[in-house]
């Protein structure tokens, strides 16, 4: 017998594992190609980009490459005094190289980020140093000007000596490198990044409340009224979903604005003056108002398609065995609709932490989220690195938020439809 | 201490959902106290909705319900104290045995101890002790059922309701599941009202019968006066199995009449929803009535073809061309003295009139 070997043999003598792999491998390939379309999809359009954000974000090598024999001799540096004549030779080589490409500018740029005055002192560097003279670069450098002399500066060259920087992260929560490599927050009225990102938050918890809360009834409508009622108000639901966003936003602004709709109705039932019709537009109302009506669908779907396996006998059954209408809820109808009032929290709270065309057309200054805060520096100041990074400390955001909620409620409970 | 014999009672309860067809039709019915009474019908015939009046999660929309005097249409249904067994049992899927036990007794705010009490002798009751922290879904059909009926019977109501419990179980385990249930309602004798689409578990577990069609009970009685005297041909029909002769009465007396058969025999029968010469009728006859070449002496004696043999084992079914009707059928034990049945053969078949019955017309 073969069970004797411990390895099961076919009919053939071929051990069974072997067949077996010989007998699926034409399936497992024929499901390969079948994924791989969207494989290499994902890989070009998604995986790849992302990985160029991070890149992107972390990235420093411009000074590095500039400044090669400088950051080299400066290994053996420990910071603490004047660096060597070593040091200044390499650093007056890679300075003098810099100039005859002109890339000098872009260097007195760099380094004046990481310590304010360096502009000025290469300009007179450049210019003093087509008369040095060959050897002792030390004692005629630090002749050019006084602050050459001072050790703080070559310090702050040093510190841009790795290819890679966490400055942009840091600098998307409102913080910065000081001179000494501590970490520390800037200036109080200089804060806005924090703002923004609390303010983010913010608005994505009370926009996935307010759909929650809204959309529990309709979806428990939906889910128990006859076919063809629900039918009915399953197109109202999904009726916004066949309109283009920006249509929608649009209607908003027109809704919302001080001469609009909804202005001139409170205006005619008096409940407003005229000349004080209250601003709902460009604030966070209209960012609440248009968000909350624009995601409520992705509440709604994920709770009906759980409220709809629910068996009516269930809330029947909590009835006659004498708990009233509420405690039945309570105890029986609400526990089982957690799966889907957590994928629809879910799904609504990260569309909504990301958000860009209506809280940019309808936020206002005081309604904006950080993903405009991450358009502004796409388009505006070009500074991609910072964009990247803000992307990406949203990204870790939502990934955060979705590991808590796998330790919360299991993201096995999820369902989606 | 007597038993309310009106313990539950419907009266002139009507119901319709849509305005335009009657559901149930002037339905009256008492239920005594402590009695299993089901309620058999076709599907569609309204023993649902009655059950669902009782249970309160319809309302009559004409008549009124009384439960132990009581007129119950306003009490909701958490307040009526009625049990009820659904047919897809119903249980809590997130809740543990114990606390699907628990929950009637924790809207009641019942103690701990006593909550604790009562779960263990309601699952001793049905055998399952032990299986309190089990979830409703690592359970088999027939623990989730018997949990169902715990639950049901748990905080000690005056009637339960079963909506036919057993319809999702298979063969075997639906008839000890009816021995069971039977079993319960006598340890403890609670009312039970059953619905129920599958005339053998009728039969079985019933102290009285209501048999629905049409919105209307045809006929209230136990079981057996059920097989033995149907007063209609729907129930003669769907009882159990029916031999049916079509015909009209030429020679009616009170306790027996002539009916001449379409094809022109004449067979003498028991009057039960005729009245006079020239009434149409359909006669009702019970397979295991009619006896092959006996010796017994009987009024009714005729020839018919054997068209069909099928062997059942302990028995034999024969279907017979017999007065015109190609679908009369017999049982026939198996013995020696039987061994002549084939196809083609010629046999004697005679039955007393008392046991045919000339009912309505179909």
């Amino acid at each position: 017998m073969s069970s004797e070997t411990g390895k099961i043999l076919t009919t053939d003598g071929i051990p069974l594992e072997v067949s077996l792999k010989k007998a699926e491998r034409k399936n497992k390939i024929k499901a390969f190609l079948l994924v791989a379309p969207l494989l290499l999809f994902l890989l070009i359009t998604y995986i790849f980009p992302i990985g160029d954000m991070l890149m992107r974000s972390v990235d420093d090598k411009m000074v590095t490459e500039m400044l090669p024999k400088t950051f080299k001799s400066m290994e053996n540096w420990d910071g603490n005094e004047m660096p060597p004549e070593e040091v200044f030779e390499a650093f007056y080589l890679d300075f003098q190289k810099l100039v005859e490409e002109k890339r000098d500018g872009k260097l007195s740029t760099q380094l004046n980020y990481t310590k304010n005055g360096f502009k000025s002192i290469l300009k007179k560097l450049r210019r003093k140093a087509k008369n040095f003279e060959e050897g002792n670069y030390k004692e005629q450098i630090m002749a050019v000007h006084k602050r050459w002399a001072d050790v703080e500066y070559w310090r702050a060259i040093k510190r841009r000596a790795p290819a890679f920087t966490s400055a942009k992260y840091l600098k998307g929560m409102d913080m910065y490198k000081n001179e000494e490599g501590e970490i520390v927050s800037v200036e109080e009225d200089r804060r806005i990044h924090r703002v923004l990102w609390l303010r983010t938050l913010e608005i994505a918890f009370f926009v996935t409340l307010l759909c929650f809360l809204m959309a529990y009834p309709i979806a428990h409508l939906l889910a128990t009224l006859p076919m063809k009622y629900s039918n009915l108000l399953m197109i109202c639901v999904l009726l916004p979903f066949w309109t283009s966003l920006l249509v929608r936003t649009a209607s908003w602004m027109i809704l919302l604005q001080q001469q609009g709709v909804v202005n001139d109705f409170f205006v005619m039932i008096g409940l407003v003056a005229d000349d004080n019709r209250p601003e709902m537009m460009y604030n966070k109302t209209g960012t609440y108002v248009a968000m909350t009506q624009i995601l409520l669908p992705f509440m709604v779907l994920p709770l009906y398609s759980v409220m709809k396996t629910i068996s009516p006998s269930l809330m029947r059954a909590g009835k006659s065995l004498g708990g009233t209408p509420f405690v039945t809820f309570w105890k029986v109808y609400f526990p089982l609709t957690i799966p889907g009032i957590g994928a629809g929290c879910l799904l609504v709270f990260i569309l909504a932490i990301g958000y860009y065309i209506t809280p940019a057309l309808v936020g206002g200054a005081s309604g904006t989220l950080i993903s405009n805060q991450i358009a502004f520096h796409m388009k505006s100041t070009l500074d991609w690195s910072f964009a990247s990074a803000m992307g990406l400390m949203l990204l870790a955001g939502v990934l955060a938020i979705y590991w808590v909620y796998n330790k919360l409620v299991g993201i096995d409970n999820i369902k989606l439809g | 201490m007597s038993k309310n014999q009106e313990f539950v009672k419907f009266d002139k309860v009507d119901k319709s959902y849509d305005g335009k067809v009657l559901v149930v039709k002037d339905l009256n019915l008492d239920i005594a106290e402590g009695e299993f009474i089901t309620m058999l019908g076709p599907s569609g015939s309204g023993k649902t909705t009655c059950l669902m009046m009782l249970a309160g999660f319809e309302t009559p929309t004409n008549g009124e319900i009384f439960l132990d005097k009581n007129p119950i249409s306003n009490i909701p249904p958490h307040k009526r104290g009625i049990g009820m067994v659904f047919q897809n049992y119903a249980l809590f899927p997130h809740m543990t045995v114990y606390e699907n036990l628990a929950f009637p007794l924790k809207v009641r705010k019942i103690n701990k101890e006593d909550i604790d009490k009562k779960v263990d002798k309601a699952l001793s009751m049905v055998s399952l002790s032990g299986f309190e922290n089990r979830m409703p879904g690592q359970l088999s059909g027939g623990q989730q059922q018997r949990v169902a009926v715990a639950r049901a019977l748990v905080f000690d109501p005056q009637v339960v309701l079963m909506d036919e419990p057993l319809g999702a179980l298979d063969k075997n385990l639906r008839e000890s599941m009816q021995y069971e249930i039977k079993h319960i309602h006598e340890s403890i004798g609670v009312t039970v009202v059953y619905v129920t689409h599958d005339q053998s578990e009728a039969l079985t577990m019933s102290n009285r019968i209501a048999v629905f069609n049409d919105g209307k009970v045809q006929q209230l009685s136990s079981p057996d006066k059920l097989y033995e005297e149907p007063v209609n041909s729907f129930v003669a029909e769907f009882i159990g199995e029916n031999n049916t002769f079509a015909g009209e009465v030429i020679n009616f007396q009170k306790d027996q009449c002539k009916v001449k058969l379409s094809n022109g025999s004449e067979i003498i029968a028991n009057p039960i929803s005729v009245s006079s010469n020239g009434d149409r009728t359909t006669v009702s006859l019970r397979p295991e009535r009619a006896l092959i070449n006996t010796k017994n002496k009987m009024d009714n004696n005729f020839k018919g073809k054997i068209e069909e043999v099928i062997y059942h084992g302990d028995h034999t079914r024969v279907r017979i061309d017999l007065l015109g009707n190609k679908e009369f059928i017999l049982k026939v034990p198996n013995s020696s003295a039987n061994m002549d049945i084939k196809m083609g053969n010629e046999i004697n078949v005679s039955w007393n009139s008392h046991d045919a019955r000339a009912l309505d017309p179909k």
